[in-house]
């Protein structure tokens, strides 16, 4: 299982602020991840199509091809707008 | 370093007396700090990501620490609602001489307002909504990657 959580502007456009998730098979990347994210349909295609959408891996800041393993927290938000 | 993520407003003039207080070696600090603008905007909400971002703040002053002589660090981020003239951040810097504290007073701001995971929602007269972010800010935060 990894546990997925969604911030500010995603949270509110998918009505969720989190998950657990059963890891797929194949699914190993923070890219693969939003792929299959994205096949939910609907409001979930904001992780094919969104150009701007960040992560992070474990409280990490994470590209697109950071690994994804059991265990680990992952977070998608939009940029950040602090300060 | 000491960095704080709180609801509550804090004390500008103490935390400045702090940074160099039973320090010889102190001889400049500089501090920024940030307020909700009031033009148009009601009220501002700002999200955090709690796990995370004391972690980023940490990781921004760390860095800048590597940079700059620096004797003190002090971070604070308020999250909640704020209104119209409310503090939102505080950094301050202690260092030997003020070039050190200057630049990284700046450095630390541009890098927390590009890494560090908070998001702010306006509230104005037409409704609420999430405040894009700037590409000056990305610039801000990019020229300290080069040029050194």
């Amino acid at each position: 299982m990894i546990k997925l959580l969604y911030f500010a502007s995603l949270r509110e456009a998918l009505g969720a602020a989190g998950e657990s998730l059963e890891l797929p098979a194949g699914v190993a990347s923070v890219g693969a991840l939003r792929a299959h994210l994205a096949a939910r349909g609907g409001a979930w295609e904001v992780f094919a199509t969104s150009k701007s959408l960040r992560a992070a891996v474990n409280q990490a800041m994470a590209g697109a091809e950071a690994r994804v393993a059991p265990g680990d927290e992952v977070a998608f938000f939009p940029p950040v707008t602090g300060g | 370093m000491a960095i704080s993520v709180q609801e509550a407003d804090f004390d500008c003039g103490a935390e400045i007396a702090a940074l160099s207080a039973a320090d010889d070696g102190a001889g400049a600090v500089a501090s920024f700090v940030g307020l909700v603008r009031g033009e148009n905007i009601r009220a501002m909400t700002l999200e955090h990501y709690p796990a995370m971002t004391e972690k980023a703040l940490a990781d921004i002053v760390a860095q800048a620490e590597q940079r700059w002589q620096l004797r003190r660090v002090r971070v604070i981020h308020r999250v909640g609602r704020l209104l119209p003239g409310e503090r939102i951040v505080f950094v301050g810097v202690s260092s030997s001489h003020r070039h050190d504290a200057f630049a990284a007073c700046e450095f630390i701001m541009d890098y927390l307002k590009t890494r560090a995971p908070f998001w702010k929602k306006e509230e104005t007269a037409a409704g609420a909504h999430w405040v894009d972010a700037r590409e000056s800010d990305d610039a801000a935060a990019l020229r300290w990657e080069s040029g050194r």
